[in-house]
């Protein structure tokens, strides 16, 4: 299984990370010799298995649903690229 | 008095209790170090100025009764903890001026017990790497160099300056990360004691995402008392990390009995490929010698899915992170390229601001875990990764620890494995599998390769069982006798 072009401009778009089109057919190149080392996975007989979701073997705390926390808008907007009136600020996403 | 950069973490502590000398002549000794040895590039930030102020506040502390476990020991922290006030990189372009408003768990309860930063380490970019090179503060340099060759070698990764930073004696210990083996494989490849926990034992909560059902935090240290001591007070259950173990923490540094009469150590027969590496072949016959000399039983077992460890790893750490990574966006913190529109921005500030194996690794998980795929990437990796978690749970009903080499190498030249991204990912096949199963392993480094390298031995033990794995550890360390760096000297 490779990654042909468009399969590689499809998941740079997903990933929101712009790639230049000369380096799209390089860049193929290497992730498919990745899923093709991958593949190998596919030899493994895992009819009767359950998956392995997370690291660790147990039941998870359970809490109260509840505030615990808040009122940090400086702090929160301290590292923000831009910021106005306690919000983040981004280009103008509405025509 | 003895060069303080010299003791080790546990000497440093015995040595303030008796007031043999002071917290800040300590910190100041190690901020000398930490200028000599730039060179080595293993900081990304220092901060020389909050260490000496925390120093005094230490000594003010011990003389008024109040001393925490660590109470004016200076350590390095990888700069993948967030840190209050302090910059906070991951080594990467795209958090460029991040500073934390807040302080993760593991490094507030080393805070708590009086413990001192010097300054954050140098590591792989999001700790993706085997070798310290894919850093945008460029590759840290291990101490160790090859008999009779001038050339840098890597320290390893992800964790490399921090491992590379306790060998070189800048620090008395430090703490790392390790996904797949970002604090073994380091600690081997520079001749430290590096550990990673049962996952769940340390709190993820403040540490930068890579891959949230591996990532678990670890002390990297010169011995295998120190590591103990540094886990004891790392390790905890913490509500705002829903994984974190609610269960109590041990006392590691007691579990260092020196007995392990009537152990059974298990020898992975998986973990010895055709053509491995004559001097860590050997290596791994002397260690199983030393513990059988010790009073330890040795018996071969078998891990039959040892090689689908790399690529179910490759599939489950990079899902996890192009999840993870989703959150660099160019609109709360780091850097921002303009763009024409909000998409536009978003995927400038990703181009710009992301290197070439942390996009790699974004990708690869963005095509598993896409429409038409999941199932037979995703999925199949995790069912897989259960599998390997079952080889180690059969395992461990037969033997109380595992034996294997850390590594498949010792350190390499800056530049040497960059070209293929597989074979720098072989750099993790022995320590990969403890990851995906979620026990604790550590690396002691045992002896030196034909050029005069420093090599790890890997323990392994069930989950929950750190007592076992540092007691089989201080014995393997004893035997070993191996000889770290001197001050500022050549190996």
């Amino acid at each position: 299984m490779s990654l042909d072009d468009a399969t590689v401009r499809k998941i740079a778009h997903l990933a929101r990370i712009s790639v230049a089109e000369k380096d799209i057919a390089p860049l193929a190149k290497e992730l498919s010799g990745i899923m093709d080392w991958i593949e190998q996975l596919q030899e493994v007989d895992t009819s009767a298995v359950e998956p392995m979701t997370g690291g660790a073997d147990m039941m998870l705390n359970w809490r109260k649903d509840a505030v615990t926390d808040g009122g940090h808008t400086d702090k929160v907007l301290a590292n923000a690229p831009e910021s106005h009136e306690g919000f983040f600020g981004v280009p103008k996403v509405i025509e | 008095m003895t060069e303080l950069t010299q003791l080790t973490l546990s000497e440093a502590r015995d040595g303030l209790r008796k007031g043999d000398f002071s917290a800040v002549e300590l910190t100041q000794a190690h901020i000398k170090s930490m200028e000599t040895n730039r060179d080595l590039n293993v900081f990304i930030t220092e901060v020389p100025g909050l260490a000496i102020e925390r120093a005094k506040e230490a000594d003010h502390n011990r003389s008024h009764g109040k001393a925490g476990a660590l109470e004016g020991l200076p350590l390095g922290i990888k700069d993948l903890f967030c840190t209050e006030g302090i910059l906070t990189t991951a080594a990467s372009h795209i958090l460029d001026g991040f500073t934390p408003p807040y302080e993760s768990t593991v490094t507030a309860n080393l805070k708590a017990a009086g413990a001192i930063t010097l300054g954050k380490t140098n590591l792989d970019e999001f700790a993706m790497g085997s070798s310290n090179e894919s850093s945008y503060y460029g590759a840290a340099h291990n101490p160790w160099k090859r008999k009779g060759d001038p050339r840098y070698l890597v320290p390893g990764g992800s964790s490399g300056g921090s491992a590379a930073a306790v060998a070189a004696h800048t620090c008395l210990g430090a703490i790392g990360t390790d996904t797949g083996g970002s604090i073994r494989q380091p600690a081997s490849f520079c001749g430290v004691v590096g550990m990673k926990p049962t996952y769940g034992r340390c709190s993820r909560w403040g540490v930068v995402a890579f891959s949230s059902s591996l990532d678990q935090a670890g002390p990297m240290t010169r011995t295998v008392r120190d590591s103990a001591i540094l886990l004891a007070v790392m390790a905890g259950h913490d509500a705002k990390d829903s994984t974190s173990a609610d269960m109590p923490v041990p006392d590691f540094e007691a579990a260092l009995s020196g007995d392990i009469k009537g152990l059974r150590i298990g020898l992975p027969c998986e973990y010895r490929p055709d053509g491995l590496n004559s001097d860590i072949a050997a290596l791994w016959d002397k260690g199983v010698g030393w513990l059988k000399d010790a009073g330890a039983e040795v018996v071969d077992i078998s891990l039959p899915h040892t090689k689908y460890a790399l690529p179910t790893y490759y599939i489950v750490a990079p899902a996890e992170a192009s999840a993870n990574l989703a959150r660099y966006d160019g609109v709360r913190f780091g850097l921002r390229i303009e763009g024409e529109s909000l998409d536009d921005m978003y995927a400038k500030t990703r181009a710009a601001g992301f290197g070439a194996e942390v996009k790699r690794r974004i990708l690869i998980g963005t095509y598993a875990l896409s429409a038409g795929y999941y199932d037979a990437y995703y999925l199949k990796a995790q069912k897989v990764r259960q599998l390997i978690h079952q080889d180690f749970v059969s395992a461990f009903e037969n033997v109380d620890a595992i034996l294997t080499p850390t590594t498949p190498s010792s350190a390499f030249p800056i530049g040497e494995n960059s070209d293929d991204p597989i074979s720098m990912y072989l750099n993790d096949v022995f320590t990969v599998p403890a990851s995906l199963a979620g026990i604790p392993g550590i690396s002691i480094p045992a002896g030196l390769s034909s050029d005069g390298l420093p090599l790890g031995l890997q323990l392994l033990s069930k989950r929950w069982d750190e007592e076992t794995l540092f007691r089989v550890a201080g014995v393997l360390e004893e035997a070993a006798g191996f000889s770290g760096l001197s001050i500022g000297g050549e190996g």
